[in-house]
């Protein structure tokens, strides 16, 4: 349950980097002429497409999701806070 | 830039259906990690005055920026991790001027929340402004358009998700950043000749600015004397001024970044938040700063490096679009799509941070104490939204404020020297003696509020006119440079807020003690970390820190 972080990420990583990569085999050349004759687009492509592929493993393999109020310990203490104090109304019907 | 946008939007609605009470909307539940707090809690800071702010002061006054980050942010970050956390986690309180109500009273809350609220606007206008500029000279987008889609991207991202999709963005833009600077990095100084290539190019650049070979690329050798380094500040003001006053004031009480170690899921992780976001921060100075150098040094060379950095109306250098033309300069098409990206995620993180510590602070302290109290926690979460929505359409007119000022930096100094470096003295008496008192605290950020926009009406910097610069009450002292003046009013806000807390609370009538339980050093049991594994434990983590910082300001000294 939750959304991990690191899926997204890796993923947009994962995707620009290839895309990159892809894209330098069709670039003209010339245009490296600016970046010292190195092909940034080759090389920094495979850069993130490695950090984003590892991201998105890591992401999959343990959650580290954020919960909802109800479920964090935190959370609920916050909860019972604001009710204690009278700053706010019992909300348990409303939402159900 | 295209697929940036798409996931940006993704998780706003990913995170929408677990947005279902205000504490899920305004701290996302308490339930965070803390590396993902701890690097939200750098990229929420990392807006324009960060990035664009940082990399034209590299041109301008070389590696002595680095002091923002090295005797500046970083001991503040290790402060507030170490001593301030516990009050403000344990405390309970949602927001830093509930913890200021809780500690002292209502009217000091009052006056901190309302400050608060519009300065976030302001900065997130300042953000907005700069985007709609950098797409505007960058691109040719027209200036209008680029401030709309910006909006409206971060709209509906925090109006969605609320602080949990702001600091998941926040993530992600983090790493953004770093991918689309490190090869600009890299391939400026090689094509400079390495660190040493760099520094014989500086060193043309400060003679013929008449200084001393070294004032560009070494940062503490040139500061016993204003007039020997190009910040025209001595090490006094620059410690006391920059690293004590404005650093720790906006480190530690500025809630834009405490609202994020505010959602850490334990106390330890809140602890940790800023100490791991220390780690990659002290090394930001060579991802925003270095580049700026680079930029200046070829400006220099003009001739054989083809780079030059344009020439404001008045025949000053526009050091503002240092790290946007280097962009330009050095990457090919592809590679400058996730420059600009990156560039554009960074003024997007800054603005959504401010959002969302706005919408929490007119939520919570605001409208809930001041207008509409013991209301269902559906109606607060839906005036969360309301207040986004607010907080952005009046962050666009901040924006268009901004048109008419033409140094951004320079004048954010001058708003955090009126507001926070009084705060500072406030948090600092109420955190570790207990005796201060509730009149005390509200006098005391008040004067020093006061004494900053007296200091500031009497001095002027070297050079300028009366006006926005100072001097509207008359003219007593002249400082060598303009952030001379900052620092020394940061000072002097300071000092009068904390004498006068002092003063007042002595002879008002103290709390009870057992009502501060919590909320005082002295009366509050220290967080255990025994059970931790030791590099989790933040006082490790504190001493690593402090240690690669001091190695850091040697090597570059």
């Amino acid at each position: 349950m939750g959304l991990d972080i690191r899926t997204p990420i890796g993923l947009m990583f994962a995707i620009v980097g290839a895309l990159m990569t892809i894209a330098s085999f069709f670039l003209n050349t010339e245009i490296y002429h600016r970046s010292l004759g190195i092909n940034v687009n080759f090389w920094w492509g495979i850069v993130m497409f490695i950090f984003g592929i590892t991201m998105f493993f890591f992401g999959k393999r343990d959650s580290s999701t954020v919960k909802p109020t109800a479920e964090s310990a935190e959370g609920l203490k916050i909860e019972a806070e604001e009710h204690r104090s009278g700053v706010e109304v019992d909300t348990k019907n409303e939402n159900e | 830039m295209l697929i940036y946008f798409v996931f940006v939007l993704g998780i706003g609605f990913a995170l929408k259906r677990y947005m279902k009470t205000s504490t899920d909307f305004f701290l996302s539940g308490r339930s965070i990690p803390a590396w993902i707090t701890g690097l939200a809690f750098i990229s929420a800071n990392l807006g324009a005055q960060e990035v664009i702010g940082m990399g034209a002061s590299g041109a301008k006054y070389g590696i002595a920026t680095s002091h923002f980050y090295w005797i500046g942010a970083i001991p503040a970050m290790v402060f507030v991790g170490i001593f301030m956390m516990p009050f403000y986690y344990g405390s309970k309180a949602r927001s830093v001027p509930e913890y200021l109500k809780l500690r002292f009273d209502e009217k000091t809350r009052g006056f901190n929340a309302i400050s608060f609220a519009a300065m976030t606007v302001f900065s997130s206008g300042v953000s907005l402004y700069a985007v709609g500029l950098l797409l505007g000279s960058l691109l040719g987008w027209d200036f209008n358009f680029s401030i709309l889609v910006a909006a409206v991207i971060v709209l509906v991202y925090v109006f969605l998700g609320g602080l949990t999709s702001a600091i998941y963005n926040e993530v992600l833009q983090f790493f953004l950043i770093v991918f689309g600077f490190l090869p600009l990095v890299f391939l400026g100084l090689r094509d400079a000749g390495g660190w040493s290539g760099l520094q014989v190019r500086l060193a043309t650049v400060a003679t013929s600015n008449g200084f001393a070979p070294g004032a560009w690329s070494e940062s503490w050798r040139f500061m016993g004397d204003p007039s020997s380094n190009p910040m025209g500040v001595e090490w006094f003001g620059l410690a006391m001024g920059l690293g004590f006053v404005l650093s720790f004031g906006y480190w530690c009480t500025d809630f834009l970044v405490v609202q994020r170690a505010m959602a850490a899921d334990s106390m330890s992780a809140a602890r940790r938040t800023p100490l791991i976001a220390a780690i990659p921060k002290m090394f930001f100075p060579f991802l925003v700063i270095l580049p700026g150098m680079i930029a200046i040094a070829l400006t220099h060379q003009a001739g054989q490096s083809g780079f030059a950095l344009p020439a404001k109306p008045d025949g000053s250098l526009n050091y503002d679009m240092a790290i946007p033309l280097m962009l330009g300069h050095y990457f090919p098409t592809g590679m400058l799509g996730v420059g600009l990206t990156a560039l554009i995620a960074s003024f997007m993180s800054g603005m959504a941070g401010n959002v969302t510590a706005f919408n929490t602070v007119w939520t919570y302290d605001i409208y809930q104490s001041y207008i509409k109290r013991g209301a269902s926690d559906q109606h607060y979460l839906w005036m969360g939204r309301m207040a986004t929505v607010f907080g952005i359409i009046a962050s666009v007119a901040a924006a268009y404020v901004a048109t008419r000022f033409n140094n951004i930096m320079d004048m954010l100094q001058l708003v955090f020297a009126f507001v926070n470096a009084p705060l500072f003295a406030t948090f600092l008496l109420g955190m570790f003696w207990k005796r201060s008192t509730g009149h005390g605290a509200f006098l005391g950020l008040l004067s020093g509020t006061l004494a900053a926009a007296i200091h500031h009406g009497l001095t002027l910097p070297k050079g300028a006119f009366v006006g926005i610069k100072g001097g509207w009450f008359g003219h007593l002292h002249t400082y060598p440079s303009e952030m001379a003046q900052n620092f020394w009013t940061a000072i002097f806000a300071w000092t009068t807020c904390f004498i006068v807390t002092i003063v007042i609370s002595l002879l008002t009538k103290p709390r009870e003690q057992e009502e501060l339980r919590g909320l005082v050093y002295s009366l509050t049991e220290k967080p255990s970390e025994q059970h931790l594994l030791w590099y989790k434990r933040p006082v490790t983590l504190a001493a690593v820190v402090l240690f690669l910082t001091l190695l850091l300001n040697i090597i570059f000294w």
